[in-house]
């Protein structure tokens, strides 16, 4: 139904090349199939009654006037939740639909299927629900303190990490106290689904998710089901960037198709989708940095406070990095960081690319810019004096024992010369089209910043992917269940299996939960690695069987053979078969990958609690209108560490589309939440960079030092740009504006002061 | 029963008189030109929507003309269109307003009528126009009738249209002298107004024309301040002190009468329009030491 599948592209590229995305074409021309555009012709439409309060007592719910409305074929609610009532990724503490309270504005309340999207919409507007509003808690600072307003508590988790001594001072101090609006992730397909009733009492979903099988899971559990009587298939997704890690309609639609025992249908409006998804931590930081006098950091000590929203989703695993990663990546002997991630009556958050590291990245660089001050030294010094490598310790105890160029990262995004295209159109300044500035107006700034965070899943997680390689005629098909958001996997696993086998032809089939097992979620910037891993178990077996059946039929020494453009050699010359005759017969394996293992946080956030670290640095300069308050990114230089480039291509995208949501951050991306309330749930006025607002992205280095362990050499790509980038811009906007700027997004009135001027 | 929840009744007119015989059969059928604020409200489902009457195809709509010293754009005129080279050396301010609205897409669909029926207090044309004291041709079966632009935008997204009427055109002078629109937004392009500010000079009249966007429910001429300038600006060398313009600027920032939202402060609003209409008279007039 999804359109998956895709064609081989003629040419063979293998890894190193920028092979062309399978369904880079269809989705240019439009032809893609996105899981909007799933269609049944005995569908039904589905729809979600929200809450309009962030906090409110359901004292009634009665759906019988929206029952009689001609077209409606069934409203559901809590009451109807044929399994468990609450689902969650880490904790399930989330209601499938809100029983007597609700806890943020937007939570669902009732679903509706009827004939029409127009008589959904009728049919929710007739649902009479009466509330009794409650005062919303909606300062993360007071949560701990007050009562709980959910039967788990108030705390999501706390960690405090202790490392080194605890007492040490640094000849040098400075301080400082940061804010990180919550960022939203801004994908352009909106949440979408169709569930097909099975005639075996099971449920067919397809949707548009970051991880198929832990999707089932909490379906089958909130269903009340086995889970292979839930059978989940990918359907195209328009973007994720952590908003797809949750659940969103997966179970209303499943339990809409089952009461109605017709196909279901849904999709979220733009503004149903800002209050449908999880959201990027806000974050409230205070940080104390030590230093001797030759600027070697001795100390950190901070306190990060993450504001959860109503639900647990992935909040244990964020706040999590942000402690782990508050540091920065430097080498810092001694500390103490407070993570604590509270619940709130504010939208849930949960996953977003740099998951916690991008809050407190911007808070570290701040404070090195700090140092630097303080110390009268350079701010790239200052940071190359500290840089992490292999060999040291990080803040929770770990040894680094992969590559850690962060001195090589710093150094080359510093050094660039970038290609600058001075423009004298008034456009090309800040206020863009609205011709607000003349050069004059103008003062300029650059700063650089460097970021890092782990790869894959940490603290004892069995992080593992699954694939399946099957080679008949000299054509392989690759299963698995890794969900292409966009980041490239497709293409990656074609090139993988080429390089392997050799073979021209790879068909990568539909990712589904029926057909192999969990590939873990497109997160964490994990599946080039994990499933990529999978992909290159599973071609390796299928190779050293194919070899071995060759060698058994033509006494000929495993050694002596080769696989290349379709043939199966030997070194000698004297022997030769294509491998499409060689595997007439076809061949199979079905393999699991694992990375090494890891191990917990102990009580002082100590551990080996991760894999492997990429590291980038972004250097802005940025053009500010002091008088107005507006800014213009003018250029944006980055490095990063990426351990081997797979595909060129790809690699610039992620770190083109990583920078420009790390730009976003830093100068206009913001849910503005007020009494709990979301004020912008909308592109008008949710605003994200557009070209005008977005430099090219210069690319100093691409560095490529093998990671030990990770399949090829490469480490995951997909985080650190967005990471690093919007401590630089906010930090040249200081330089621009000798302002403190403690907060992002930076908004017109934390430069312009009003009050003293109007 | 489905059906007619999903059509409704759209009269595609390929004449005026088409389109006004429509709306004569259907007053309060809702006028459809590019779509671009209609399609948002349908969307949202905050307008519902009986019957209408598009009017994309209408030839007497479209274009422009000039006679004498005057522009006469019909209402069916985009973004692009008053962006292109004729209009935007007659009305330049009109074209520089063109541009800051939404991406290419929406400049290609929206007019300026649309624009002209949403009378949003921040619509973009609307200042300039308001500078330069347009006149709208409103038409509907019974005839015709015109109307000074500030008689008929009224309020916030109010006007004076009766039903059964439409905008034909948009009448403006062609003034000689130079014009300058900003607009202030969080973001360099497709973004809605914060604050905007038209500044228009008329050098045989020895005037300037003013208007401030989005810091009211209508469009304000700060008449106090166009009169200072047009007073305190040395013509003949197109100079004008420090002091003039400082004055000019405060007076344009105290005739503002803005509001909080969630897209700005009344503060910052009054601000911008201080900074802004300092620079925008620097662009235009060089400033001297009197
Ligand atoms: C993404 C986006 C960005 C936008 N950005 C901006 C912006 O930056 N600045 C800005 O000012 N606007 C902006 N808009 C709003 C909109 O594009 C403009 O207001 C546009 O001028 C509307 O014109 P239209 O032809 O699309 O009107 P429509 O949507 O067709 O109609 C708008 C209203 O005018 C009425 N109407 C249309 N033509 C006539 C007529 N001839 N006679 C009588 N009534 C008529 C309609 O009945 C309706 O009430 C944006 C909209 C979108 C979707």
């Amino acid at each position: 139904m999804s359109d998956v599948k895709t064609e081989t592209p003629i040419s063979s590229f293998r890894i190193g090349d920028s092979a062309p995305r399978p369904d880079g074409i269809p989705k240019v021309k439009g032809t893609f199939a996105f899981s909007s555009d799933l269609w049944h012709e005995k569908m039904l439409w589905g729809g979600t009654l929200r809450s309009p309060y962030p906090a409110a007592r359901i004292n009634k719910l009665d759906i019988t006037e929206a029952l009689l409305i001609d077209g409606v074929h069934t409203v559901l609610t809590h009451d109807d939740v044929p399994g468990e009532a609450v689902y969650g990724l880490e904790h399930a503490d989330q209601p499938v639909m809100a029983a007597e309270v609700v806890r943020y504005e937007g939570e669902p309340v009732a679903i509706v299927a009827a004939d029409h999207p127009e008589i959904v919409r009728r049919a929710l507007a007739a649902i009479n629900v009466e509330y009794e509003e409650m005062v919303p808690l909606t300062d993360p600072e007071i949560a701990e303190s007050v009562g709980h307003i959910h039967p788990d508590g108030n705390v999501f988790r706390k960690i405090n990490l202790r490392h080194g001594d605890q007492e040490i001072q640094g000849d040098i101090q400075v301080e400082g106290v940061y804010e990180v609006g919550m960022q939203d992730q801004a994908f352009l397909g909106p949440e979408s689904g169709l569930a097909v009733p099975g005639e075996d009492g099971g449920v067919d979903l397809y949707v548009s998710t970051q991880w198929l099988h832990a999707d089932r899971r909490q379906v089958a559990s909130c269903l009340g089901i086995k889970e292979e009587d839930v059978r989940i298939t990918l359907a195209g997704v328009g973007g994720a960037f952590g908003a797809r890690e949750d659940l969103s309609l997966h179970v209303h639609l499943c339990m809409l198709a089952m009461r109605t025992n017709r196909p279901v249908k849904m999709i979220y409006s733009r503004e149903e989708s800002f209050h449908g998804h999880v959201h990027r931590h806000p974050a409230k930081m205070w940080y104390r940095h030590h230093a001797d006098r030759e600027g070697n950091l001795v100390r950190v000590e901070a306190r990060v406070l993450l504001d959860g929203g109503a639900y647990a989703s992935s909040s244990g695993a964020v706040i999590a990095n942000a402690a782990c990663f508050a540091g920065g990546p430097y080498r810092i002997p001694n500390a103490n960081i407070e993570g604590i991630v509270v619940r709130t009556n504010n939208p849930p958050c949960g996953a977003m690319r740099g998951f916690g590291a991008v809050q407190t990245c911007m808070g570290h660089e701040a404070q090195m810019d700090k140092l630097a001050v303080a110390l009268n030294a350079d701010p790239v010094e200052i940071r190359l004096k500290n840089a992490l490598k292999t060999g040291d310790q990080l803040l929770t105890g770990q040894i680094i024992t992969g590559t850690a160029p962060v001195a090589e990262v710093i150094r080359t995004c510093a050094e660039h010369v970038p290609s600058s295209q001075e423009s004298s159109d008034l456009m090309s300044l800040p206020g863009g089209a609205g011709r607000t500035a003349d050069p004059e107006h103008i003062s300029r700034g650059e700063a650089i910043a460097v970021g890092f965070k782990n790869l894959m899943f940490s603290e004892g997680f069995d992080d593992f992917s699954s694939a399946v390689c099957h080679l008949e005629d000299g054509v392989a098909t690759i299963t698995c269940a890794c969900a292409e958001v966009g980041q490239g996997f497709v293409t990656l696993a074609q090139q993988i299996t080429r390089e392997i086998l050799g073979v021209e032809e790879v068909i990568l089939a539909p990712a589904a939960t029926e057909t192999v097992g969990s590939a873990g979620s497109t997160s964490a910037s994990r599946q080039t690695w994990m499933s990529g891993g999978a992909v290159q178990k599973a071609c390796e077996e299928v190779r050293l069987k194919l070899l071995q059946r060759i060698t058994e039929e033509h006494e000929i020494s495993i050694d002596d053979l080769v696989l290349v453009e379709g043939q199966v050699l030997s070194l000698n010359g004297d022997f030769s078969i294509s491998i499409d005759a060689a595997s007439e017969n076809p061949l199979e394996a079905r393999v699991e990958y694992r990375h090494a293992p890891t191990f917990p946080l102990d009580e002082n956030g100590q551990g080996d609690a991760h894999v492997s670290f990429a590291f980038a640095a972004h250097r802005a300069v940025v053009d500010v209108d002091p008088e107005l308050g507006l800014v213009k990114v003018v250029e944006l230089v980055t490095s990063q560490d990426v351990g081997r480039l797979l595909n060129p291509v790809q690699a610039i995208g992620q770190l083109e589309g990583g920078a420009a949501q790390g730009v976003g951050l830093a100068v206009m991306e913001e849910v503005l939440v007020a009494e709990g309330n979301i004020r912008n749930a909308s592109f008008t006025d949710y605003l994200i960079p557009t070209a005008l607002d977005m430099p090219p992205v210069e690319i100093a280095a691409i560095i490529e030092h093998p990671e030990p362990g990770a399949p090829f050499g490469a480490k995951g790509i997909g985080e650190p740009p967005s990471i690093s980038s919007t401590a630089a811009v906010v930090a040249a906007i200081r330089e621009a504006t000798n302002l403190e700027l403690p907060r992002v997004p930076v908004r017109l009135t934390d430069i312009v002061s009003v009050e003293e001027s109007s | 029963m489905q059906a007619a929840l999903i059509l409704m009744p759209v009269t595609v007119a390929r004449s005026l008189d088409h389109a006004l015989a429509a709306l004569e059969e259907c007053p309060e059928a809702l006028i459809l030109a590019g779509g671009t604020d209609v399609m948002v409200q349908v969307n949202k489902g905050s307008l519902s929507v009986d019957q209408v009457v598009a009017i994309g195809r209408v030839p007497e709509l479209q274009g422009w003309s000039r006679e004498d010293d005057w522009l006469h754009l019909g209402a069916g005129v985009t973004y692009s269109e008053m962006m292109g080279k004729e209009i935007s050396s007659m009305v330049p301010a009109l074209a520089q307003a063109s541009r800051t609205v939404g991406s290419p897409q929406i400049r290609n669909a929206g007019t300026i009528g649309g624009n002209l029926g949403t009378s949003s207090p921040a619509g973009d044309t609307l200042p300039t126009l308001f500078a330069l004291e347009a006149v709208l041709t409103i038409r509907s079966s019974a005839g015709i009738r015109k109307l000074p632009i500030n008689q008929f935008v009224v309020g916030v997204k109010q006007n004076a249209l009766q039903p059964g009427e439409l905008i034909e055109k948009i009448s403006v002078p062609v003034l000689e002298g130079s014009q300058e629109f900003c607009k202030i937004g969080p973001r360099n392009a497709m973004v809605i107004s914060v604050a905007s500010f038209t500044l228009l000079t008329d050098v045989k009249e020895n005037q300037v024309r003013s208007c401030l966007g989005t810091v009211g429910p209508v469009p304000i001429r700060p008449t106090e301040a166009e009169n200072l300038l047009s007073n305190g600006v040395d013509w003949g060398k197109n100079e004008v002190s420090s002091e003039v313009l400082d004055a000019f600027a405060s007076l344009c920032a105290d005739a503002a009468q803005p509001i909080d939202d969630h897209r700005g402060s009344a503060a910052y609003r009054r601000h911008a329009i201080k900074i802004l209409s300092r620079r925008a008279a620097c662009r235009i007039f060089s400033e001297g030491n009197s």
